[in-house]
């Protein structure tokens, strides 16, 4: 069963994922971990190859490697799902997520990618699902109308305000000659 | 109008704003996901029964009379805190409750279900978690209310409590009967 149809061929065969509960389901950690005492020393260098690895590699690559077709497809998939959100980790994009559904939405924009389907076609079949909550960047619709334009109206009220405070004390300040009318320390108790 | 109020309203104005603000993150909750998916038909699907995997039910078996289709899993521990409740409340509820075994192990969902017991009419199974996707479904537990024509009435996340069957589920269950009759 695949809703991308001619994308179907070219996925591995990790349609059937274990899903969550592989994850919860993993309580021992495996004989690799355990502390035996002879394999101290392996560990060690195992460890510091293992840290110097993270260094040298984006967390972005770290997750689910996908049979890309070249580095040009590779960087549209990691800026398009930059620009998504995680609907189970807020905070995280789809790109840095390693919750479940964020590994299906990237197979899924993947398989809509090998599709032919364009970036702009992806966002929409994914807010058709998750509305706008998905994008990074709300698009500008009646509903999002405060949310772009708000700020702005307040800064523009406020320079409003301030043109007309402005405009009325030079009103009422006396029309006869202003230069060196008042001493020198009044000026600074104005403000 | 005395102008020197003016910064005082202005200061009013903002207070007002702040505990607008305030009641508004009380009473709505900013991570939930709101759904596209209301008053929209609900997606095509046929997935395996959960205890029979041999057969499968679809959108198209279902259609004729609302039901409600609740998410759950045996690895979600919101959903233990839903269950109770279900099974208590699930027959008087006055539509089919279909389970929806969302990203399980069959045996794990069987296991859970031998445990706390099986509140449901009929469970289906969503292993790929494909069928979850097109239903917006954004983790367990998450109830769909959707009507005879198929169209998904309501959407609620997190488990379901008494009160939100007694003030959403059930006026929305009572009207759309009242609708098919």
């Amino acid at each position: 069963m695949n809703r991308f149809a001619d994308a179907a061929s070219q996925l591995p065969s990790s349609r059937r994922r274990p899903g969550p509960s592989a994850f919860w389901h993993a309580k021992a950690l495996g004989p690799g971990l355990r502390r035996d005492d002879e394999k101290c020393g392996f560990t060690a260098i195992l460890g510091i190859v293992f840290a110097l690895a993270m260094m040298f590699s984006s967390p972005t690559y770290a997750i689910d490697p996908l049979p890309f077709k070249d580095r040009t497809e590779e960087l549209r998939f990691q800026a398009l799902t930059r620009q998504l959100r995680c609907l189970v980790c807020q905070n995280e994009s789809l790109a840095d997520s390693s919750a479940p559904l964020a590994a299906d939405l990237r197979r899924d924009v993947f398989e809509q990618m090998q599709a032919g389907k364009s970036d702009d076609e992806i966002k929409a079949w994914l807010t058709a699902r998750y509305s706008d909550f998905v994008l990074y960047d709300p698009p500008l619709h009646a509903g999002t109308w405060l949310l772009w334009f708000g700020p702005p109206l307040v800064l523009l009220v406020g320079a409003a305000a301030v043109f007309v405070i402005v405009r009325r004390r030079a009103r009422l300040a006396p029309a006869a000659p202003r230069a060196a009318v008042r001493p020198a320390a009044d000026v600074e108790d104005d403000w | 109008m005395n102008a020197r109020l003016l910064p005082l309203a202005g200061f009013v104005l903002v207070l007002a704003l702040l505990g607008f603000g305030i009641q508004w993150s009380r009473t709505h909750d900013p991570r939930e996901v709101p759904s596209p998916l209301i008053d929209k038909p609900a997606p095509q699907f046929a997935l395996p029964l959960l205890k029979e995997p041999e057969k499968k039910l679809g959108s198209a078996d279902l259609a004729g009379q609302p039901y409600l289709l609740n998410v759950f899993a045996s690895w979600c521990f919101a959903c233990r805190d839903e269950h109770p409740i279900l099974m208590r409340e699930g027959k008087r509820l006055g539509v089919k409750l279909v389970g929806f075994n969302y990203k399980d192990e069959p045996a794990d969902a069987k296991r859970w279900l031998a445990q706390f017991g099986d509140p449901y009419d009929v469970i289906i199974a969503d292993l790929p978690g494909d069928v979850a996707i097109d239903f917006g479904v954004t983790g367990a537990p998450e109830t769909f209310l959707v009507d005879a024509d198929g169209v998904i009435r309501y959407k609620y996340i997190s488990p379901i409590t008494p009160e939100v069957i007694a003030t959403e589920l059930l006026p929305r269950i009572a009207r759309l009967k009242q609708g098919v009759q």
